[in-house]
């Protein structure tokens, strides 16, 4: 039957329903990740993110609420130049973090099947 | 000899009371409760460092020791009346005669029950810093179903910075009560997750923006920038939250065993009657009105009548110390100038 | 774990106890033909109560006012008009059957107590156009407050409680009481809009238990605006659908609702989303059946359902009279009061 319209899906973050694997992974080699306090230094200095829609301060949030969906187009936009690192009042390695996501998703850090829907 | 009577027993009356006899003033506490230390006694431990309330109780009681106080128990000031440049103080059939008066009432913790959708006293499970300090003390933190809390959230500016509560201002002990607690929860249950869920962190005093990083760092507690906005239970007995998770921009929902609400500090309904007693105004939050916000804390509408305390503003326990200490050095200098 | 809810000082209702003006609403009629003419033989017939119905009263145009069709003057005046005509039959009490109209009622009357000029203006704008004059309510209260001030009467006279015959356990309903009645003025609804307690007395005194569900408070996505434009009608179904996913793990034997636009749409979007994804919410994949309270409290004081307008439904109400062991004749449910059967339904199957 048509009826002219359809549901939508929630924008919703189910805290309850994510796949834990990438984030602990990456606080094992990279702890550093645990002192973010959002201030957004990082973005605002970043490299890329001055000419790309790319938001390097939401990649450790992205990870840490299980929004997988985009990280990796996400992250390939980030140059590597560091000047995150540089600025982290908290001394927060993002680089390595960016690093660790390209090597989890590549290697069999993370079971297939993960893999298979963080490319997705 | 100068006589002087100290309203309220809790550590801001005891400490001044304490330095205004050391002075060789004649002093007297009346104490609405069965005891001294007020809401400290039901405390388990203090921030930054963790100092068992014990020994902040142990040091007003022993102090207590060294000089002539007279401690009135149970007892409420329930007249007031003009005697030359002081007052006679009425409770129960005593009378007493005060050159200077020190209120010292305290605070009352928010009503958490007015935020219904926090689900205090609604659901299992939901408590205020203030129960889970007991709780802190019986050393027992599992759930009413008797099992440990897999994830705990601690809820920031429950009735703080909050038009329908009719609380405009900042409690600000709660944010780092807050890290304190999520702390000791983590020390006392390493399995389990811990989420404080915050507007913004006030960690305006000493050590304490290291504390927030240390819960961060080495007790893995997650804060979450955004207003718990519902709190109802799941078909699986476990509560459910709705928040915004504000800094991904995005509503946010999350099950949980326990949920702790860090109730603001308020003014004592009582302090509004003793106010009206003693004729010293009041401020729009309930709190007493200094005479001036940088120059004459502690120094009321009305000459000779003095505050101490949490009954001007929400306070640690150190800046009450220190409040308390410097009222008494003002009411020292008042009765110099009689 | 069943809430511990008791109702707050602040949230006690006055609720007038007889002599009600009635004010029906606008699509009641059609969407749940039988529910209006229930509450009136309930109130006259049951428990004795005098109220008028008023053929001169119209729609109270909140519908269109919440869709931005018709300004805030203009509905002043055709509620100062009801006013009038419940003063003109010596009325006082005010009974609304829709709490988009007793919102509306609320809404105006407290503008009135802040805004004293903008009271004269109407009483000028309605004495101009229709040469009447009016006198405020002394209580305004919705129907289904009239029917919570009286459950444990009609418990006293009660038929069929809402307890499975079958298992002997209360039937677990769900309650959804529609955002008009109490989240624009808190104090006027029993119980406030948290806890809202209108439906739910009415559940427990009549044997049944409510179903306590993270989504709740929830919107059903009426919303006015949202369901008159097909295009936006997906935000509408979208809202029922986050509810119907909340409570499916409670698996209710019914909803009963407040708000004609709730009972409608909890009714029908659960056809729609069983058409679109092949999904169905009750216990063993069958759908819920959705009452009003009057239907509700007509099946308990054991009125024949297909005089309630029980037919009339998208869901299918007979699994819920089965599980109340409600006699009723299959045969009748379709049969027009000359005798004609004007069909059956037959359950669509998703694809």
């Amino acid at each position: 039957m048509e009826f002219g319209f359809s549901t939508l899906e929630t924008r919703s973050i189910d805290y309850d329903k994510f796949d834990r694997k990438l984030i602990e992974y990456l606080l094992r080699y990279e702890p550093s990740l645990l002192v973010c306090m959002a201030c957004g230094g990082c973005t605002a200095t970043c490299s890329a993110g001055n000419l790309t829609e790319f938001n390097i301060r939401r990649i450790q949030l992205m990870v840490k609420r299980g929004e997988t969906d985009t990280l990796k187009a996400e992250i390939d936009k980030c140059m590597l130049c560091g000047k995150c690192m540089l600025i982290c009042p908290r001394g927060v390695n993002l680089r390595n973090v960016v690093m660790l996501i390209k090597k989890a998703l590549a290697t069999e850090v993370i079971e297939k099947s993960d893999k298979q829907s963080l490319n997705s | 000899m100068k006589n002087i009577v100290v309203v309220g027993g809790g550590i801001a009356g005891v400490e001044t009371a304490c330095l205004l006899a050391e002075s060789g003033n004649h002093v007297t506490i009346i104490e609405r409760s069965d005891k001294l230390g007020g809401k400290l006694n039901q405390w388990y431990c203090l921030f930054p460092d963790f100092k068992k309330s014990d020994e902040v109780l142990d040091y007003i009681h022993n102090r207590l020791k060294n000089f002539d106080i007279e401690v009135k128990l149970k007892s409420v000031v329930e007249n007031v009346e003009p005697n030359g440049n002081g007052w006679f103080i009425y409770t129960g059939n005593v009378r007493y005669a005060a050159d200077a008066v020190v209120l010292a009432t305290g605070y009352d913790l928010f009503d958490a029950t007015r935020k219904e959708e926090l689900g205090y006293k609604i659901y299992d499970n939901v408590y205020t810093q203030a129960d889970i300090e007991a709780k802190f003390k019986s050393g027992n933190l599992k759930t009413s179903y008797g099992k440990d809390p897999e994830r705990i959230a601690i809820v920031h500016c429950v009735g703080s910075r909050d038009e329908k509560c009719h609380n405009m201002y900042c409690s600000k002990v709660c944010c780092v009560t807050g890290v304190k607690q999520a702390i000791e929860l983590a020390k006392f249950l390493p399995k389990t997750e811990i989420f404080c869920f915050y507007m913004d962190l006030r960690m305006y005093d000493k050590h304490f923006e290291e504390l927030y990083r240390s819960a961060q760092e080495h007790h893995n507690i997650q804060f979450i920038r955004g207003r718990v906005s519902e709190v109802s239970e799941s078909s699986d007995n476990r509560l459910s939250i709705k928040t915004e998770d504000t800094l991904s921009g995005r509503p946010m929902k999350m099950k949980l065993d326990m949920i702790i609400l860090l109730a603001g500090m308020e003014a004592k309904k009582n302090t509004l009657a003793t106010a009206k007693l003693f004729d010293v105004e009041t401020e729009e939050s309930g709190f007493l009105k200094s005479k001036d916000f940088h120059l004459g804390a502690g120094i009321l509408s009305r000459k000779g009548i003095f505050a101490a305390g949490t009954c001007i503003s929400p306070m640690s326990i150190k800046e009450t110390i220190e409040n308390a200490r410097s009222s008494a050095f003002q009411v020292n200098e008042y009765l110099k100038s009689l | 774990m069943q809430t511990q809810y008791t109702v707050s000082k602040n949230y006690r209702k006055e609720i007038a106890d007889d002599n009600y003006y009635y004010a029906r609403s606008c699509i009641r009629q059609n969407f749940f033909p039988g529910s209006e003419a229930t509450f009136l033989n309930i109130l006259k017939n049951d428990l004795g109560r005098t109220i008028y119905d008023d053929p001169k009263h119209t729609t109270c145009t909140g519908i269109a006012y919440h869709s931005d069709v018709i300004p805030f003057n203009t509905i002043q005046t055709v509620v100062a008009r009801h006013f009038a005509l419940m003063s003109e039959h010596g009325f006082e009490n005010f009974v609304a059957s829709c709490v988009t109209s007793f919102g509306m009622y609320i809404e105006i009357t407290e503008t009135w107590k802040h805004f004293p000029d903008q009271l004269e203006e109407i009483r000028h704008h309605l004495k101009k156009a229709t040469g009447r004059e009016f006198m405020l309510p002394k209580n305004i209260a919705h129907t289904s407050d009239v029917v919570y001030k009286y459950r444990m009467r009609i418990a006293e006279q009660m038929k069929y409680p809402l307890i499975n015959v079958k298992t002997g356990q209360p039937l677990k309903i769900v309650d959804h009481i529609g955002c008009h009645y109490a989240k624009m003025f808190p104090k006027n609804g029993e119980g406030g809009a948290e806890f809202t307690q209108v439906l739910q007395g009415m559940i427990k005194a009549w044997g049944g238990a409510t179903v306590d569900y993270p989504e709740r408070r929830h919107c059903c996505g009426f919303g006015f605006r949202q369901y008159l434009v097909q295009a936006n009608r997906g935000y509408s179904v979208s809202n029922s659908k986050k509810k119907f996913e909340s409570m499916q793990p409670y698996e209710p034997d019914a909803i009963v609702a407040n708000c004609p636009g709730c009972a409608m749409f909890l009714d029908r979007w659960q056809f729609v989303i069983n058409e679109m994804h092949g999904k169905r919410y009750g216990a063993n994949d069958s759908m819920i059946p959705v009452l009003t309270y009057e239907e509700l409290a007509g099946l308990v004081l054991g009125y024949n359902p297909w005089d309630l307008g029980l037919q009339m439904h998208q869901v299918d109400v007979t699994p819920l009279l089965d599980k109340m062991g409600v006699k009723y004749d299959p045969d009748e449910k379709y049969r027009t009061r000359a005798g004609r059967q004007i069909g059956s339904y037959t359950p669509h199957q998703s694809r």
